[in-house]
């Protein structure tokens, strides 16, 4: 596991039924793209997070295939609909078999 | 020599931006909340030398000027988060937390940042706030200080600067504080290495026009730590400094050494009255 | 002072470009990545929007956004970057809108191409040249 990963999501606490809402996600990573070498030439391996996903109540909101290409510090945002109260659940997939997740309720009416 | 440096700093420069600038007029407001002064009168010590002062946020591109306005596309704030962590957590010989004295930083750090570097009587010096964060590591924790310029240390500088964002910078530049301000203005205007460059030269002679690709700023730092989007991490003001002083081709001075410690207080006093925005985000 | 000069330039993405490693024989071409995504189908010229800036201020991190409506899929490649591949954002019974941003890495100036998959199981492409300048000072 990468040192330090910190997960940070922005969700309304509220919404209407069947409101769309945006939904920001970042979380630290150092996404190495194992394009750089460090200070003896040597190589530094590849080690990213290859996968983030968003689902509702278990059903899938949006699932990304990530690359090295990625900046630092991962950042998404997108929109989701919200059919009725519960649980958004943020799930990011490491290269080195580390998973980190968050969870955020949201409350309808 | 003056004619040399005029003409490394000419090669250096030029003068039509080249890069798509952002609206001049855009205001910084984060989270829809917090109204930032980027650009206001000059305080009275700078009378002559610079007809307004401007945040660097005023000198970025829009995309880069919209990822400080939300605290979730501004990616400092993962930083804060973990020096919250870390505020919470006992280490040292005697057991203690940031948050064993001081409580949360909602109600203990607020306006602290503006006010840095800071005459500290007791010690009889001027102290930086990492400086102060290091004194509480030592004497009263009894923990390891942090690097000067490492991540702990910028972290914990972002945590305690959130509760001054949208307040005026306003230090003290007189009474026991002034003789070190005095020294901090003589190296602003003093030039470094074989570039033959001061601080002057670049960001009060020069500040809108490029240097290379890049806008040059007032180097304010009203917005310190940033999170630079070259390097993706939270940087001090002293790792800033070491780096312009080094881009003069010259020997600099160590993060946390008294020159440092002397510019950093001129160099905020130059800022006073632009809005505390760290962590703010640049290029 | 020379070292670490070289030292910090080696950690900044300004150095990948000087640094890239040859491609491996495994690494895809931008050609056969889209012939992958597609299975060879035509692409129209409209149906997907790709936002970026057309000059990044560093490129390390450069904000992108991709919009089709209707899409299943959009797929993002940077053409110039020693491998292509950015990622793809497929969207789930859920989503609010065809839509996402994020931030990547650029190498160079270069092509950045989006490519959607639409539910019809029509395609559509575009691309945004995107400059990326080399800041003024190593600091």
């Amino acid at each position: 596991m990468a040192e330090g990963v910190t997960p940070r999501v922005k969700v309304p606490k509220k919404a209407d039924a069947g409101e769309v809402i945006t939904i920001k996600t970042l979380i630290s990573h150092p996404m190495e793209s194992g394009q750089r070498k460090d200070s003896d030439g040597n190589v530094i391996p590849q080690s990213i997070i290859n996968r983030f996903t968003c689902e509702f109540n278990g059903e899938n909101v949006i699932d990304i295939k990530m690359e090295p290409a990625m900046s630092t510090n991962p950042y998404f945002e997108f929109d989701a609909k919200v059919p009725e109260a519960g649980d958004f659940k943020f799930t990011w997939y490491d290269d080195d078999g580390s998973i980190y997740e968050e969870v955020k309720s949201v409350a309808v009416g | 020599m003056k004619f040399k440096a005029m003409t490394a700093v000419a090669a250096l420069l030029v003068a039509a931006p080249i890069m798509g600038m952002a609206d001049e007029e855009a205001e910084l407001v984060v989270n829809g909340e917090i109204e930032m002064v980027t650009k206001t009168e000059p305080p009275a010590h700078l009378e002559g030398a610079l007809p307004e002062i401007m945040s660097g946020w005023r000198f970025r591109s829009d995309e880069t000027q919209q990822t400080q306005m939300d605290d979730f596309d501004n990616p400092g704030m993962i930083f804060v988060d973990q020096a919250q962590a870390a505020w919470d957590t006992a280490e040292g010989s005697e057991g203690k937390s940031c948050a064993s004295c001081h409580n949360e930083p909602a109600s203990s750090m607020e306006g602290v940042r503006a006010v840095y570097p800071k005459w500290n009587e007791e010690a009889g010096e001027v102290r930086t706030l990492a400086m102060q964060i290091n004194d509480c590591r030592e004497n009263q924790m009894g923990a390891e200080p942090w690097k000067y310029t490492g991540n702990e240390m910028t972290a914990m500088e972002a945590l305690i600067s959130i509760e001054s964002r949208g307040m005026p910078v306003n230090v003290a530049i007189d009474g026991p504080a002034q003789s070190v301000w005095e020294e901090g203005k003589e190296m602003y205007y003093t030039r470094y290495g074989q570039l033959e460059l001061s601080c002057a030269n670049c960001h009060e002679d020069n500040y809108g026009n490029m240097i290379r690709a890049d806008h040059l700023s007032q180097g304010q730092i009203n917005g310190f730590p940033v999170y630079r989007l070259k390097n993706a991490k939270l940087n001090g003001s002293h790792a800033r400094f070491k780096g312009c002083v080094r881009d003069t081709r010259a020997e600099t001075f160590k993060p946390g050494s008294p020159e440092f410690v002397a510019l950093e207080l001129y160099v905020a006093s130059r800022g006073n009255g632009l809005s505390v925005e760290a962590p703010s985000v640049r290029n | 002072m020379n070292f670490s000069r070289r030292e910090t330039l080696g950690l900044g993405l300004g150095a990948m470009a000087l640094t890239i490693l040859p491609m491996g024989a495994s690494a895809a071409t931008v050609d056969e990545l889209i012939a992958e995504f597609t299975g060879g189908a035509d692409m129209a010229d409209t149906g997907v929007t790709l936002t970026a800036p057309e000059i990044a201020e560093n490129g390390n991190t450069v904000p992108i956004s991709v919009e089709a409506e209707g899409a299943s899929e959009i797929m993002v490649l940077a053409t110039g970057n020693p491998t292509p591949p950015v990622g793809t954002f497929k969207f789930g019974p859920l989503a609010g809108s065809r839509s996402a941003s994020t931030r990547i890495r650029l190498a160079t100036t270069q092509e950045v191409v989006a490519i959607a998959k639409l539910e019809d199981g029509t395609f559509a492409r575009t691309s945004a040249e995107i400059k990326v300048t080399i800041g003024g000072c190593g600091g």
